[in-house]
């Protein structure tokens, strides 16, 4: 992702300065998921309030799925912090894929803050009925 | 040898030290972490909550919810807001994780005194819900020319 998007640093804290960001790493927020398996495949389900499709990057690399976002959030001038629950606008998860399912085909969808990633089985590793033959 | 243990104690500790100061940078001294409505850390929505000298602007990590369905109310500085996120309609699916809310949730935050509840302006946008709260002029710093 072009680290020059459009962000601020600390949410809520745009006056701190960002000098922290160069020696040491930068906090990352861990978003929810919801995964579940059906018979064609396996849906992924993440919260990444603030997130807008030029802020997220989802990575595939062999079996390896990373999610990477930042929080774009328009924040008036000189604003200063009360409280913050969220510290953080980097979102990044990552997983390991198993090799039944296929990465070529995997679909996203993100609406209102949530992505919806839907990878599906490869055909041969689908379950098929066997028919049992009477007579 | 010394040198690199230090740097190792440096990096670690120093990180934890630097998460509490700025954590208590953010939360004011723990004015409002200490509040009798503030609630335990990973409750559904996380807010944040900062200010300018126009307004007080209250900021509620909703992803994923239909904004016509979320009831926000304001009775002098308390300002709530409710509302409700279903569960993934997942028919015969089987669950390996499920860590995002699902259900009914409502947060209720006190604002400064000098909070406007007749001026509130709501946006939302993927997934943030920003309120801003004007605040009444009086409370307002005012330049004053010397005569």
């Amino acid at each position: 992702m072009n680290e020059n998007t459009q962000m601020t640093t600390t949410s809520a804290s745009p006056s701190e300065p960002g000098r922290d960001r160069t020696g040491e790493q930068e906090i990352v927020l861990l978003p929810p998921v919801d995964i579940y398996e059906d018979s064609d495949g396996i849906t992924l389900i993440a919260d990444l309030p603030g997130v807008g499709r030029e802020q997220l990057d989802i990575h595939v690399d062999r079996d390896a799925l990373q999610i990477d976002a930042r929080v774009r959030m328009d924040l008036p001038e000189g604003i200063q912090a009360l409280y913050a629950d969220v510290q953080s606008t980097r979102y990044r998860r990552d997983f390991s894929l198993s090799p039944e399912l296929d990465t070529d085909r995997i679909d996203a969808v993100l609406k209102d803050g949530v992505l919806n990633l839907r990878i599906p089985k490869r055909a041969e590793h689908r379950p098929r009925k066997i028919e049992i033959a009477t007579n | 040898m010394f040198d690199s243990f230090s740097r190792v104690e440096d990096s670690l500790f120093g990180q934890m030290r630097r998460l509490e100061r700025e954590f208590d940078q953010l939360v004011g001294g723990g004015r409002w972490s200490r509040g009798i409505r503030s609630v335990a850390r990973g409750t559904f929505p996380a807010v944040n909550v900062g200010s300018t000298p126009d307004a007080i602007d209250v900021y509620l990590f909703v992803p994923g919810i239909d904004a016509q369905s979320l009831e926000l109310s304001i009775q002098r500085n308390l300002l709530s807001v409710s509302g409700k996120r279903a569960e993934p309609n997942t028919g015969e699916a089987t669950y390996h994780r499920r860590e995002r809310f699902a259900g009914d949730f409502r947060r209720v935050i006190a604002l400064p005194d000098d909070a406007d509840p007749d001026r509130v302006h709501a946006t939302y946008r993927d997934g943030i819900l920003h309120i801003a709260v004007q605040r009444r002029e009086a409370a307002k710093p005012r330049q004053i020319a010397v005569q």
